[in-house]
């Protein structure tokens, strides 16, 4: 212990006064952190705490991206799917509808068929009617001749054809057959 | 109380209770402050163990921050999380807090290195083999408090103009009407003296305090070592343990308020005036 020292430790005696030098020394020691931190460590770690806040938020980016992605592909996909039901109602519908027609049409057609049958009956009946008429005509005349001339004796045959009386007989016969009717 | 440099630690001595010798040859006192340079002279420049701790501090700060920021990664490692934690509670903690995100941003850095500067030096308090809080060296908080006040002066002066600037420090509100020049006297002695002087002081005492506790338990479990002592120098050996873990409270604590001031004066020079 220094003679020197143990005078300056006595003189000393207020703890609030400063040496310089500890003044210089702790300016020092303060520059040293406050310029290494400030130029090189502090920059250094916001730079990569920035790039981290991109990377994440690029990465909730992306995330919504596919998410939108995947709702479009849901909804188009919904709607090929409610485009194809409707289609399959609407097929079903025209089916129906088809069906139905040729149902129609195949009855109509039966209908008309039965109506042709029909008729074509009924065309025969009057024409056989018709042609057993004239031969019954004509055999009653006949056998009408045959017996008057029978009657008389001679032959009327020849006269009463050309004088048409067997005819006009007939007709009378008929014109009162369709006033008595 | 005069510091005597005669005085010894008591570990060096052969002094204990009931072997004829005073507590007060062996209690800690202003002496415990003051350390023999280890270069240099007291007249000129001098070299001594709070100098050297201070700058072994410095290195170490930047060594720690150089382990993890040096080569930052975006996914980082252990190192690079811690050291990351303790940015961010400054950075988000104290800063955007008290100036705000945008005003903010630019005084990080050096709150930060207020920070784990002062964090550091209050540290050394219980780091076996050094075991002397720096900031209980009264020029170490100075010196921090003076950059402080230069920079919330000027920041003042630049924002709000010389006329602004003393509105600023004294308070000025019309208000107040006769009592207004009593009120502005007050204000700007509070303002320019007193502030400086208790951000620096308010430090300083704290670690003053605790290494004068710390001492003084360490101290009186040796002396007491003797006979029936023996159970009292248990208790103080219990409160030196009891004192450590709270010293290590203090310290980040009071380092936490150092820069809160900080932040509280800077953000009153940004601020418009009312």
């Amino acid at each position: 212990m220094t003679h020197a020292w143990v005078q300056f430790a006595a003189e000393k005696e207020n703890p609030l006064v400063p040496p310089w030098p500890e003044l210089v020394i702790g300016l020092i020691a303060f520059v040293i952190v406050f310029g290494f931190l400030a130029k090189k460590l502090l920059p250094n770690i916001n730079k990569v705490l920035e790039e981290r806040r991109e990377a994440i938020e690029g990465g909730i980016e992306k995330a919504e991206a596919a998410q939108t992605e995947a709702q479009s592909v849901l909804e188009q996909y919904k709607a090929q799917l409610a485009e194809a039901r409707h289609e399959a109602a609407r097929l079903r519908q025209e089916a129906q509808e088809q069906g139905a027609t040729l149902i129609a049409e195949m009855r109509a057609e039966g209908q008309r068929q039965r109506e042709e049958i029909v008729a074509a009956g009924h065309a025969q009946i009057e024409a056989d009617r018709k042609a057993a008429a004239s031969t019954l005509r004509q055999d009653v005349g006949k056998l009408a001749t045959d017996l008057a001339g029978k009657l008389v004796g001679e032959s009327l045959e020849d006269h009463a054809r050309q004088s048409r009386v067997i005819d006009r007989f007939l007709d009378e016969l008929e014109e009162k057959a369709e006033a008595a009717r | 109380m005069s510091a005597d440099p005669t005085q010894t630690l008591a570990f060096d001595s052969s002094c204990h209770l009931f072997s004829g010798c005073g507590f007060e040859t062996v209690a800690p006192g202003l002496h415990s402050f003051l350390f023999e340079p280890i270069w240099g002279n007291t007249h000129g420049f001098y070299f001594n163990k709070p100098m050297l701790l201070a700058l072994l501090g410095s290195i170490i700060i930047v060594g720690f921050f150089w382990a993890a920021f040096g080569k930052p990664k975006v996914v980082p490692g252990k190192l690079q999380m811690v050291a990351e934690a303790g940015y961010d509670f400054v950075r988000r903690g104290v800063v955007y807090e008290t100036i705000g995100k945008k005003e903010g941003e630019k005084y990080v850095p050096l709150v930060v290195s207020l920070f784990f500067f002062v964090w550091m030096m209050n540290l050394w308090s219980v780091i076996p083999v050094a075991q002397f809080p720096v900031t209980a060296i009264i020029a170490y908080p100075i010196v921090l408090a003076a950059i402080v006040y230069i920079l919330w002066v000027s920041l003042t002066f630049k924002r709000h103009g010389f006329v602004g600037a003393f509105k600023n420090f004294t308070g000025y509100d019309k208000s107040l009407g006769p009592v207004l020049p009593l009120a502005m006297t007050i204000e700007l002695f509070s303002n320019l003296l007193v502030r400086p002087f208790t951000h620096a002081v308010r430090l300083f005492a704290n670690m003053f305090a605790g290494h004068t506790l710390l001492v003084l338990f360490t101290v009186a479990s040796w002396y007491m070592l003797n006979g029936i002592g023996i159970a009292y120098s248990g208790v103080s050996f219990a409160m030196t343990i009891v004192m450590t873990a709270f010293e290590l409270f203090i310290q980040a604590v009071q380092a936490y308020v150092f820069v809160l001031l900080t932040c509280s004066y800077i953000q009153g020079a940004l601020a418009e005036h009312h």
